[in-house]
């Protein structure tokens, strides 16, 4: 009898999952791949993450569906791998299992005031204004003037832009409908974008920076004194500083040089070197309390935001709050964390015990490999890495079959366990559903559990 | 002519992989590939083959003459990229 074919589970249908399981189907051929997922929706932040005007990077969809579930890999979303079944359970039924669980928590400031009603996590505005069933219930209040996110980075210009954009602007996208509503309604005439450090070490690609500059009937309001470098950081931009932070101080001196425009609809301050000290309010969000950075060189010459003595701290007042200061993983059950630095401990993909021993048939890729870095196709180099790493330890012997081999005792598993998990048919449903309600926008999304699980299991 | 990459570029490598004169940049394993937030055709030598084009799963690379107005300033950026290399070059040699 001929020796079963390699079952590879990957727990996770984001981008690094999807990479990774396109990359095994390429170099290993003769192996089955399922994509289990919490959702019952794959392609995690390219569905839940990109802001809803940046359609064209969603077009990624096609590319993942066309090398991963158009190649006979199988979706089992719905399926929670910790909860509906467990890491034992997967390794009774797969040669080898990939976690590709991403960063889905963020880093809180520790300010006080940060729990105050309208402070919010940007991730959470972006997965309520993307359609994620989980967080279509919060309820955002944009009945406030003015709105101050805090951070540089590229989740801060995209809640930036949704909060600017104009009704007829996010009609076109896929905004969750819920979202579109809240936004119509939107009283805020001004976002005040905060970063820690100066202009030339802002997170923001310069494609970022240049969208802000450029949204119909927004002001970009960069005060003068805002762009000039200290002598540190002049240093720093001429020696060492990347193209896009040349790009980044060229872009921010030209937006300080624009005039005034009095007549437009809304407006967007960036300011640099301020850090949040802690947000006033008595029973919500009133006000966020600023002090002034300045850049130092550390010890080994990187640079730094530190708190400048003598400066008095300025108040801005403000009735939400949005901040994006970076994400972190969190531990999965019965499986190693790595507490430092967030990840599961790995080497080049392979998970290691506690021991620093590679724990065999067990691997990773993605954010939760090598933490909250890069962009999506860096997922696609750490997914080659990784799939080298398993497609090895196969060809070397190194992963015994599963005790429980074939899919059909994984299938009788979860129709035990979760008998409405949905199938790619279910997601195909769901997506075409989707796409058909949509007159003038990419879809409409179904943006509750009820919803898209009658939708997967109905028949036509 | 040549074609340019626009900034909705996701750095997926598929257009370097296709490219038979080797005229996009950073690739991976140089130096700035990481910090790199888009690729870039240098326009010197960019042939028009239009393989990129077809490659990228993001439809994130143009002809010069078609650029979308959104991304009117990617010509200038791609063009600034390798000025930028070849001084650098210049200076290190």
């Amino acid at each position: 009898m001929a020796e079963p074919r390699p079952r590879v589970a990957i727990v996770g249908a984001g981008p690094a999952g999807a990479f990774a399981a396109a990359g095994l189907l390429r170099a290993a051929g003769d192996v089955e791949v399922d994509l289990l997922e919490r959702l019952p929706t794959p392609w995690g932040l390219l569905r839940g993450g990109v802001a809803p005007d940046h359609q064209e990077i969603k077009r990624l969809e096609d590319t993942f569906d066309r090398q991963t579930l158009a190649r006979g890999c199988r979706f089992l979303g719905h399926v929670d791998v910790g909860v509906d079944i467990t890491h034992l359970d997967v390794m009774r039924h797969y040669t080898a299992v990939i976690y590709a669980t991403g960063a889905q928590t963020d880093k809180a400031l520790g300010i006080p005031g940060e729990d105050l009603p309208r402070s919010w996590a940007a991730t959470e505005f972006v997965a309520w204004y993307n359609g994620h069933p989980d967080y279509r219930a919060l309820d955002f209040d944009l009945s406030a003037r003015r709105a101050v996110v805090i951070g540089n980075g590229n989740v801060a210009a995209d809640v930036t832009r949704v909060l600017m954009l104009s009704p007829t602007e996010l009609e076109r996208t896929d905004v969750a409908d819920h979202a579109l509503e809240a936004l119509r309604e939107s009283r805020i005439e001004e976002v005040v974008v905060l970063g820690r450090r100066g202009p030339a070490q802002a997170a923001f690609t310069s494609a970022e920076l240049r969208d802000l500059g450029r949204m119909d009937g927004v002001e970009l309001r960069v005060d003068r004194s805002e762009v000039e470098l200290d002598p540190i950081s002049t240093e720093w931009l001429a020696e060492e500083g990347t193209f896009t932070a040349r790009c980044n101080v060229d872009l921010l001196r030209e937006f300080a040089a624009r005039p005034p425009n009095p007549g437009a609809r809304r407006r967007i301050r960036l300011g640099f070197l301020r850090s949040p000290v802690a947000i006033r309010g008595s029973d919500r969000v009133e006000a966020v309390e600023i002090q002034r950075n300045e850049i130092a060189r550390r010890d080994d010459g990187t640079l730094r935001a530190r708190a400048a003595v003598d400066e008095d701290t300025e108040t801005i007042e403000c009735g939400l709050v949005l901040r994006s200061v970076g994400y972190r993983a969190v531990p999965l059950p019965d499986v190693p964390f790595d507490e430092r630095y967030f990840v599961l401990p790995n080497e080049a993909g392979r998970v290691l015990d506690a021991d620093g021993e590679m724990l065999p048939g067990v691997y990773t890729v993605g954010w939760i490999k090598r933490g909250p870095t890069g962009i999506l196709g860096t997922n696609k180099r750490d997914a080659e890495e990784t799939v080298t790493a398993l497609v090895d330890d196969l060809r070397s012997g190194a992963l015994p079959p599963p005790k429980r081999p074939g899919r059909e005792a994984l299938d009788a598993l979860l129709a035990e366990r979760k008998p409405d998990h949905v199938t790619v048919e279910g997601w195909r449903a769901i997506d075409a559903h989707e796409r058909a309600s949509a007159e003038h926008r990419p879809r409409v999304k179904l943006t509750s559990r009820d919803e898209l699980l009658a939708r997967a299991h109905s028949d036509g | 002519m040549t074609y340019v990459i626009a900034g909705s570029c996701i750095k997926d490598d598929s257009c370097i992989e296709v490219c038979p004169v080797d005229c996009i940049h950073p690739k991976p394993g140089a130096p700035d590939f990481e910090e790199a937030e888009q690729l870039y055709i240098d326009p010197a030598v960019c042939i028009d083959c239009d393989a990129c084009v077809e490659a990228c799963p993001v439809d994130a690379i143009f002809p010069d003459f078609d650029v979308p107005a959104k991304f009117d300033y990617a010509l200038d950026l791609n063009a600034l990229f390798f000025a930028e290399r070849s001084t650098a070059e210049r200076t290190a040699a």
